[in-house]
């Protein structure tokens, strides 16, 4: 049985019952992080950055600190060139599957938390199936699974049984779930995984403790080297975020650039995705909104996310506006999601669950397809093959 | 390589044939025919002979030698 | 100003000149190497005999490293040979494995190579392998224990510059060992070029064993890679190659 971790566990320390490996990328990143001031670039180091062939570690920090807001037209412009050299005008469509909200970790921001009074519940394989039938009725071929993080509630079985429906319906499954062990992660992708993502939400450790006071989560190291534990354990592609807005969101970006980036420089087969989520209100606590992070900054750092690694996938959630993922899809983004009830068991009738948080782009599959199509783009459902 | 399993008695040096009157050690060896020991390596049978043992390591007409020294290259 | 150093397998080296010692005369190779400012020459090994007058290295001033290459190898097992001799002769742990079999063109074998590095690593040797530049290859060099990665400008003597020049960036920017430049460096402003680029040094034998002047264009050389290595540290410029900015403006949507 686990032990217990609350506010007074050393979120530095691995549990005895989690996998430690042997890795210095967490030493790496957070060593990059500290040393990134932001506001000591000026014009000329953005310049060059924009400038250069190649975008550097320096050029990247360059294009994430404040002088460079003034230049962010030429950013986009710049975004929008990469974007076009490695993805052509494609746009994927994907939609997120809750299918269940019990969680064991006290994070004081998210909806899901497990102070928070909401309605909890989780899919049958019934109803997972029922679920995801309709949505792939809906055209899509590409899932997102997730669940709240309770390997009580959601084992790694339950998952798994849900990966294998997923792979009846659905070309590509990601997942968005609690970390585990890579042995756990091998068994997921036997399962028919490809996909996984973990948000940090910070990468600032001390301003991490505090914001997650309880359950496994609070361990930084162990979320920290998920990723890393995926792709030992056979996943294809992995996902990197910061809750935008929860710390210094430049030096956030930063580091989850150079998490990254150093990943695929250990495993170069690794695909890489970046989401850029900002802090949205949640139920029972509606003032809660993202700190300092206004649309133009979030444009910035999805361009400069861009610019650094210009193959990687990029993920517009639905927390943000139609007007804002209407365009950014054409700059630099190339994933969008459609259709989308973050509630548990919305797609089919009633919701057995409540939500993690607000959405504001609540529109359909075919409304996401045709506003693509109509900015000229081209809404693609797959381009890959699961293997 | 195959000079040797041809069993004709004399030794070989770079694919040359030499006769060695009576067994001696490779640093007498050396010593006599000219080599600098320290501008040179030595394999005997296919094996190299670490400087160390020059001394121990005795030559036998039936030995087939290597030496080899630094040239120009690139 | 910070120090500039280069630094291979744990030794460092002020120089970023590797300078080749072969195909001309002995005489000529103490000046070549004090014009050069070379603290590094590549010397390759032969049957000797004691006919032999001079030997070369008699002719190299104290205090340079020498880096034994294992050319004449066909393959992992020859150079894997020739780098433990070369070793025995007692001028240290370095050596540029070179493997190919290929007498027309001369192209390096990546994967006899990549064989022959991990076995001469485990040896404790200071591996040095020249390749094609191919980036998979290149790290299948690095997990091998390769010190740097050498790949080359153009076909071996050719001197006809960096033909390889898009690669060789992609092994810059990707891998985190020095990347030396061998091979197809004909002229002073190659060197200069590939410093530019970011590689960490340049090797170059034939366009100076060729030259009218052998200590002078050393000297040249030396002065070019400095030159490009300087270029490099202070970030180069901006070249404007396409109009100025573009039609519509892209941020025009955003609020908040």
């Amino acid at each position: 049985m686990s032990e217990r971790i609350d506010e007074h566990t050393d979120p530095m320390q691995y549990t005895d019952d989690m996998e430690a490996i042997d890795s210095d990328l967490m030493e790496k990143v957070i060593a990059e992080m500290e040393s990134f001031d932001p506001d000591q670039y000026t014009e000329k180091d953005v310049r060059a950055a924009l400038d250069g062939d190649t975008c550097s570690v320096e050029d990247f920090k360059a294009l994430l600190s404040p002088a460079a807001m003034p230049f962010l037209e030429e950013i986009a412009q710049k975004a929008q060139m990469e974007t076009r050299k490695h993805f052509g005008n494609s746009v994927m469509i994907f939609t997120p599957l809750y299918i269940a909200n019990y969680c064991e970790n006290y994070c004081i921001y998210c909806g899901f938390n497990c102070h928070n009074k909401i309605k909890r519940a989780k899919l049958t394989a019934e109803e997972i199936e029922r679920e995801m039938k309709t949505i792939s009725d809906s055209g899509l071929e590409e899932i997102l699974i997730l669940t709240g993080e309770s390997p009580k509630m959601s084992d790694v079985g339950y998952i798994g049984e849900a990966c294998k429906i997923a792979r009846k319906y659905f070309k590509v499954v990601g997942l968005e779930v609690y970390p585990m062990d890579s042995k756990d992660y091998a068994y997921l992708h036997e399962c028919g995984a490809d996909f996984v993502t973990v948000f940090q939400e910070t990468y600032n450790s001390e301003k991490y403790k505090t914001l997650h006071l309880g359950g496994r989560k609070r361990i930084f190291p162990y979320r920290f080297n998920a990723q890393e534990r995926a792709i030992m354990g056979g996943i294809r592609g992995v996902g990197f975020a910061a809750l935008l807005g929860l710390d210094d969101f430049r030096k956030d970006a930063l580091a989850t650039g150079m998490h990254a980036y150093l990943l695929q420089r250990k495993y170069p087969h690794a695909e890489i995705a970046f989401s850029c989520p900002r802090l949205r209100p949640i139920i029972n606590n509606d003032k809660i909104n993202p700190k300092d992070v206004h649309e133009p900054q979030l444009l910035q750092i999805i361009c400069a996310y861009r610019i650094f690694m210009p193959f990687a996938s990029i993920t517009i959630s639905s927390r943000e506006c139609a007007r804002f993922r209407d365009n950014i899809v054409q700059i630099a983004a190339t994933k969008i999601s459609a259709g989308v009830n973050v509630g548990i068991g919305g797609h089919t009738g009633e919701e057995k669950g409540d939500e993690q948080f607000e959405i504001d782009d609540g529109r359909t599959v075919d409304e996401i397809y045709h506003m693509i199509q109509k900015n000229g783009m081209q809404p693609v459902m797959t381009d890959y093959i699961y293997v | 390589m195959t000079a040797k399993m041809e069993g004709g008695f004399g030794m070989i040096i770079n694919g040359e044939k030499q006769t060695l009157i009576e067994p001696v050690s490779l640093d007498v060896f050396l010593k006599r025919e000219g080599y600098q020991k320290n501008r040179i390596a030595v394999e005997r049978n296919g094996e190299i002979v670490p400087k160390s043992e020059y001394e121990t390591v005795i030559v036998t007409d039936s030995d087939l030698l290597e030496i080899v020294t630094f040239v120009g290259g690139g | 100003m910070k120090q500039d150093k280069l630094v291979i397998g744990g030794h460092t080296f002020d120089s970023r000149f590797i300078l080749g010692s072969g195909k001309y005369s002995v005489d000529l190779i103490k000046a070549a190497i004090e014009n050069a400012g070379a603290q590094m020459i590549t010397l390759a090994l032969r049957r000797t005999n004691t006919k032999d007058a001079a030997n070369i290295m008699d002719y190299i001033p104290e205090g340079i490293t020498l880096l034994p290459n294992t050319s004449g190898a066909r393959n992992a097992e020859e150079a894997v040979r020739i780098a433990r001799l070369a070793r025995e002769v007692g001028c240290g742990d370095f050596v540029k494995i070179e493997v190919i079999h290929d007498s027309k063109y001369l192209l390096p074998d990546n994967y006899e190579t990549i064989k022959a590095t991990e076995i001469l690593a485990k040896e404790g040797f200071i591996v040095m392998p020249y390749m094609y530049p191919d980036l998979n290859a290149a790290r299948d060099l690095v997990n091998a224990g390769a010190a740097s990665i050498m790949p080359l400008g153009s076909p071996i003597g050719s001197n006809k510059g960096i033909c390889t020049k898009d690669f060789i960036q992609i092994l810059i920017d990707e891998i985190d060992l020095p990347i030396i430049v061998d091979a197809g460096i004909g002229k002073p402003s190659q060197a200069c070029e590939a410093m530019e680029m970011g590689a960490a040094a340049v090797m170059a034998n034939t366009a100076i064993a060729t030259a009218g002047d052998i200590p002078a264009m050393a000297e040249a050389f030396k002065k070019a890679i400095e030159a490009g290595r300087s270029a490099y540290l202070a970030g180069l410029g901006r070249v404007i190659d396409k109009g100025a900015s573009a039609s519509s403006p892209l941020t025009g949507f955003l609020q908040d």
